[in-house]
């Protein structure tokens, strides 16, 4: 296992690089002046100059590109634009509100997506199956902001059961978890239907499999059977789809921040874009990718955790 | 005494071309403390016999007639817990693949816990047994292998553990599908070996099913032969195999490699093909495929016994 770590954690290294190599060469390749950009029309071609001597931008491009990759493992993301604060400061003021989203909507995915899709495969071809697989195929078809706008107005306008807008009061930690319902349900309610149907799959396939029927053959009981012996095996291949869905879970991050008026590295984004904000586009870019990875990595150790063969394979 | 004697069992599979009939008016019986091999070429419905006899057919087939009786109750009639409460018990079953068939995310010694869960013995007394199993079945090291993976085990290690499984809660019926088939020549030896040993000690009955004729005459001391889904032939190992009277056990013998003299390029096969299970004839199964069909072949023919217990489905077993 700690071998399997270690390459594991190797190979994380080597996708953020190359994530930093790919942001770095777009920076570059956009046109216009970053300095210009940065500046405004009304400044002088001498104060353009000098930030372009401060921000690095007369060196060569391998300098320049040396220069982003090594402050950037240092965690030096360089400063932003408005008010000159450090842009790793910034982005990590705001990250454990969208972590709290993310884990938020892998909850709900878990819970309900895994013994919806166990449930559906023991009674295959039943009616629960059929209505597990309709609404599976619903909840994935919808956009995640628009479920975020309809839970919105069903159950903060309407209903009035759960508070609208914000993350709650700092330090009150039940305030948080009850305005954190529904932006996670927004991010999570079409991974319901994903996991449901992947864990409904391989449930079929696992329950095939001839270690089931020698099971079977040993009289064990038939809970023993799905949630022992077959579960267990089934749910790896959910793990690392979770795993590689984080991307997407974190896109619709942006879409529930914005709706409910939630803090966030997304809403960050959003806005950075919006007052051309660059430094702090790419800072908070760069921390989502180290994210995206970093969620990665856990669940393929997770997986390694879970089945034996994996782990050996290192 | 017999364990277990089955008598006219039927078993069909509804398909999409029709009801298949695998299992045509099938008899035999498993004596006390008695090896009974099953041959039969694949498909003849060997596996379809060992799912019934487990209550563990497929979700499209069933029980139309007959009577399986086990250690003196009927098991076509009893209730799914009751047989589950039989299964691994009374009744164990090794099967052919031994890398499949072993779980492969628990660990050896959990998987064989979880198989005493009916026992009432503490974990700690589970573990010793299961330590104890292994090391029966010639385990290295038992007390760490207890704690390994099935994938961390080579083949024929891995059949070995299948065996002590089964054997675990001293069953009277040790049913084994192929046990050996997916194992080289050598393995194959000592694993027989090894099966024939602990029968004597634990004293259970063995239904030992087989397509290998060689493995069959060694291991057995009774002889069942199913040909499409029907028992043709069955008695003694000595008499199957040295007096056989069902013209396809006499082609199947003549066509064992094993029994071929000298080296010839072409074995002798039998001719003809096994009939569409859904359109099964109404008189002798063989009919079509046997070199000595009369016209009283086109009624099903009776089940003849031609001596000391040994019975052929053929009108002419006699006389042959
Ligand atoms: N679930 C099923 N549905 C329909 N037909 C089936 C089913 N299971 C088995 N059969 C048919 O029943 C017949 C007997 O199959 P079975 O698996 O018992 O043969 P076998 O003797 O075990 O063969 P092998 O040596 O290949 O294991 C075959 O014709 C097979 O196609
Ligand atoms: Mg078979």
């Amino acid at each position: 296992m700690l071998m399997y770590s270690v390459k594991r954690l190797g190979l994380a290294v080597i996708i953020v690089s190359l994530a930093m190599l790919m942001l770095f060469s777009m920076i570059y390749l956009i046109p216009g002046d970053p300095a210009a950009v940065a500046l405004g029309p009304r400044a002088t071609e001498a104060m353009r100059e000098a930030l372009r001597i401060k921000m690095g931008l007369d060196q060569p491009v391998w300098v320049q590109f040396w220069n982003f990759f090594t402050n950037a493992w240092t965690g030096d993301l360089g400063n932003e634009v408005l008010s000159d604060r450090p842009v790793a400061e910034v982005v990590m003021e705001q990250l454990p509100y969208t972590l709290a989203l993310i884990a938020g909507g892998i909850s709900w995915s878990v819970a309900l997506g895994i013994p919806l899709g166990c449930w559906a495969a023991v009674k295959r071809g039943s009616m629960p199956d059929r209505i597990v697989g309709i609404l599976s195929v619903a909840v994935i078809a919808v956009p995640s902001f628009v479920v975020a706008i309809y839970a919105l107005l069903i159950f903060a306008v309407t209903l009035r059961w759960l508070p609208a807008i914000g993350a709650g009061e700092p330090g009150d930690l039940g305030d948080q978890l009850v305005h954190l319902i529904l932006p996670s349900l927004a991010v999570g309610l079409g991974w319901v239907g994903y996991i449901a149907r992947m864990v409904r799959a391989s449930m079929l396939e696992v329950l095939e499999a001839q270690h089931i029927r020698t099971a079977r053959a040993f009289g064990l009981p038939e809970n023993m059977i799905t949630y022992r012996y077959a579960l267990t095996i089934a749910i790896l291949p959910t793990v690392t789809l979770l795993g590689v869905g984080i991307g997407q879970m974190l896109s619709s991050a942006v879409f529930a921040e914005i709706v409910f008026a939630r803090p966030g590295v997304g809403k960050l984004v959003y806005d950075a874009i919006l007052t051309r904000n660059y430094p702090l586009v790419t800072g908070a870019v760069l921390v989502t990718t180290v994210l995206f990875v970093l969620l990665n990595l856990i669940a393929d150790l997770i997986v390694g955790a879970l089945d034996p063969r994996v782990r050996s394979r290192f | 005494m017999t364990v277990l004697t089955i008598k006219d069992l039927n078993v069909t599979f509804s398909t999409e071309g029709g009801d298949l009939r695998a299992l045509r008016d099938v008899s035999f019986e498993v004596p006390e403390r008695r090896i009974v091999g099953i041959v039969g070429e694949s498909g003849c419905g060997k596996s379809t016999l060992i799912n019934a006899i487990l209550g563990l057919l497929a979700d499209n087939g069933r029980i139309d007639g007959g009577s399986i009786l086990f250690e003196g109750q009927e098991l076509t009639a009893l209730s799914a817990p009751k047989m589950r409460d039989l299964r691994g018990q009374r009744i164990s079953t090794v099967f052919q693949d031994p890398m499949g068939a072993l779980n492969p995310v628990l660990s050896v010694g959990r998987q064989m816990q979880n198989i005493q869960y009916r026992s009432g013995l503490s974990r700690a007394e589970k573990d010793a047994r299961s330590v104890d199993m292994l090391r029966l079945v010639r385990i290295p090291d038992p007390e760490h292998a207890w704690a390994r993976y099935p994938h961390e085990f080579s083949g024929g290690m891995k059949q070995r553990i299948a065996i002590a499984m089964a054997l675990m809660m001293e069953p009277a019926l040790l049913i084994a599908d192929e046990p050996t088939t997916a194992l080289d020549a050598t393995l194959e030896v000592a694993t027989i070996e090894l099966l024939q040993d602990l029968q004597q000690q634990i004293g259970c009955s063995v239904l030992f099913i087989s397509h290998h004729l060689g493995v069959i005459a060694e291991l057995c001391d009774d002889v069942v032969v199913m040909y499409a889904g029907e028992v043709v032939e069955r008695g003694t190992t000595r008499q199957v195999f040295n007096t056989p009277r069902h013209p396809y056990s006499i082609r199947l013998l003549e066509c064992d490699p094993a029994r071929q003299a000298e080296r010839t390029r072409n074995l002798p096969t039998i001719p003809g093909e096994i009939p569409d299970l859904r359109r099964r004839p109404q008189g002798c199964i063989f009919a079509n495929r046997c070199d000595r069909k009369v016209a009283a072949c086109d009624e099903l023919p009776p089940d003849v016994a031609v001596g000391d217990g040994q019975v052929a489905r053929c009108i002419l077993a006699e006389a042959v």
